[in-house]
């Protein structure tokens, strides 16, 4: 029986041939990472008070985004924690204010194919884009890691994603994961999600990036996709190391528990109303919603690529008086590479607000809280109810293309009803 | 280890915002506590009981990996969360801070009050009311390891000393 990909890098991970689903291993994790919220802040008083070192700082990231900037004397006291941190334990991969941790992760190199990946974040799994097998631990779990540079897992079973056909224009890998988390439900727990097909060859590293990073909606551990062309181009293009990378796909008779088809060709834009991604519809669903704020933030949906779709909307618009656009750039070199090709021009001319770049209101903590009874239509990744800020919130997700579109109009915008009027005044 | 107390009983999907809201993260554990399911059940951080049991059903604890949710219920005093089933990161969470979780289906069994007994050494739950009693799962031998220890930093702890 042949493994999957999720088998694979467990396997060679706890020094293994193969490894079968359900079977407790204990692993070398390749890679640790931790944010100001759970990671530095968390991990210290423990070091100390067993006199303990990191197991390999040259194994550990650090990156201050959920904090960032500080707001308050406790905001500012947690980011000097994660300073302080990082040049007494000689952590050389420290971010401060750089962005958000899994974009900054893939943007600046870090992740190689087959990597055993462990974060203290939830939304860790988005690694699984560069084949990695990538999982969310809590601050004691990571502190363990910290230490000993082991933990201990049970071997997932995998379910497949097959997604064939072409994606319809402006329709987008976040429409994909929105649509997953309604067929697929939010209580994958314990197993690994494989994503293939035509629809996801084709997609461009920062579409595979939102595909990973939403697997953790699915309740899944990890979202992988097996290595090819485009994550070798990927590692080329950021000073990755791509030696021996194309064998980390799985195996042609691997055993999946479970498969979930799509046929791309045939998906809409996709909503998820209040207060779970797994509340999707399709977007004309939703036509009536009007909408006080518009939010294209996060790891998931505030990329490069993800602000020059929204860009391409509303070049030539204005932003709706009813409504409000604010935009968080994922990382600072977003937001350079965004200023560089006018990317950014078109949002401000539009009458974008640019915040800061970090998990900001999509975690609660930063800039871009809503109020009672106030509606946000959002390009992050969850929506249960208080997380914005207020307990009687409305959160709405959406793709970028979704979200500027509804920026224009006011309330929840199919993109493809502006596209067809540029059209028809051409 | 027995815990003993009144069952409060929630239903599916209880996430890890309403566990352990973002907006009050950055305070001290005692005091996130306090906030702990207030946009579910406003009485429950105030009433609850040391030694009390939480009962929950499909999926409990999904969401952020913020170990916070867990720490709030252990903060309370929650003896044990029994749920139909848990998401990983949070049932990995709890058991690291010494917080038994149950995988047990008990929300159309259970109501709010009732008092509920849980022996984890004999693997049995015992529903005060009737006297009933049901057979857990066994829990496998390392993770039962973890919680006879008090954690997986007091058991790391007791390794480091024994090197």
């Amino acid at each position: 029986m042949g493994q999957t990909l999720t088998q694979k890098i467990i396997a060679r991970a706890c020094g293994r041939e193969t490894v079968t689903s359900g079977e407790i291993v204990t692993v070398a994790v390749d890679l640790l990472m931790g944010q100001d919220a759970s990671g530095p802040r968390r991990w210290r008083p423990l070091l100390e008070e067993l006199d303990a070192q990191l197991w390999d700082p040259s194994k550990v990231v650090i990156v201050s985004d959920h904090y960032v900037p500080a707001v308050d004397a406790q905001s500012a006291e947690i980011l000097q924690i994660s300073r302080r941190f990082a040049r007494d334990y000689g952590v050389k991969n420290f971010f401060d204010m750089q962005g958000i941790s899994h974009t900054i992760m893939p943007e600046r190199g870090l992740l190689r194919p087959g990597m055993f990946v462990a974060g203290g974040d939830s939304h860790t799994p988005t690694a699984g884009a560069f084949g990695c097998y990538a999982a969310g631990f809590g601050a004691t779990d990571t502190t363990a890691i910290a230490i000993t540079g082991e933990t201990w897992t049970t071997v997932p079973e995998t379910i497949k994603v097959q997604i064939d056909g072409v994606l319809g224009p402006q329709i987008t890998a976040k429409d994909v994961m929105l649509w997953l988390c309604r067929e697929m439900g939010m209580e994958n727990s314990f197993k690994s999600v494989e994503f293939m097909g035509s629809a996801v060859a084709a997609m461009s590293m920062s579409e595979r990036l939102v595909m990973s990073n939403m697997a953790a909606e699915l309740g899944a551990e990890a979202g992988i996709i097996a290595v090819d062309e485009v994550t070798i181009e990927a590692l080329k293009a950021t000073g990755g190391d791509w030696a021996g990378a194309e064998a980390w796909v799985a195996d042609d008779d691997a055993h999946y528990c479970q498969t979930v088809t799509l046929d791309a060709s045939t998906l809409v834009p996709q909503v998820a109303a209040p207060h779970a991604p797994e509340n999707t519809d399709e977007v004309g669903q939703f036509a009536d919603v009007k909408v006080d704020q518009c939010y294209i933030g996060a790891c998931v949906g505030a990329k490069l690529e993800d602000l020059q779709m929204a860009a391409s909307v509303l070049r030539g618009r204005r932003v709706s008086p009813d409504t409000r656009l604010l935009v968080a750039p994922a990382t600072v070199r977003v937001t350079e590479q965004a200023a560089a090709d006018g990317t950014l021009a078109a949002l401000t001319a539009a009458g974008a607000i640019l915040l800061p770049s970090g998990c900001g209101a999509c975690a609660g903590m930063g800039a871009g809280i809503i109020a009672e009874g106030e509606v946000c239509l959002s390009t992050t990744n969850r929506n249960f109810q208080g997380r914005m800020g207020h307990k009687d919130a409305w959160v709405y997700l959406a793709s970028p293309y979704t979200v500027a579109a509804s920026a224009v109009t006011g309330r929840i915008t199919d993109p493809r009803e502006l596209l067809s009027e540029r059209r028809d005044a051409a | 280890m027995i815990v003993e107390g009144r069952a409060w009983v929630f239903g599916d999907q209880i996430n890890t915002d309403v566990l352990a809201p973002g907006y009050a993260l950055k305070l001290p554990p005692k005091e996130l506590a306090q906030h702990c399911l207030e946009s579910i059940d406003p009485e429950f951080a105030k009433s609850v009981k040391p030694g009390d049991i939480v009962v929950g059903g499909a999926n409990f604890g999904l969401g952020s990996s913020r170990e916070q949710a867990a720490i709030s219920l252990a903060a309370l005093g929650v003896g044990a969360v029994l749920a139909k089933s848990f998401a990983r990161i949070f049932y990995r969470n709890a058991i690291n801070i010494g917080l038994p979780v149950v995988t047990i289906d008990l929300t159309d069994q259970v109501a709010p009050g009732d008092l509920l007994k849980l022996d984890l050494a004999a693997g049995t739950l015992t529903l005060m009311k009737d006297g009933q009693t049901r057979e857990l799962q066994p829990m496998p031998a390392h993770i039962i390891d973890i919680l006879a220890a008090g954690g997986l930093m007091a058991q790391l702890k007791r390794k480091l000393a024994a090197k």
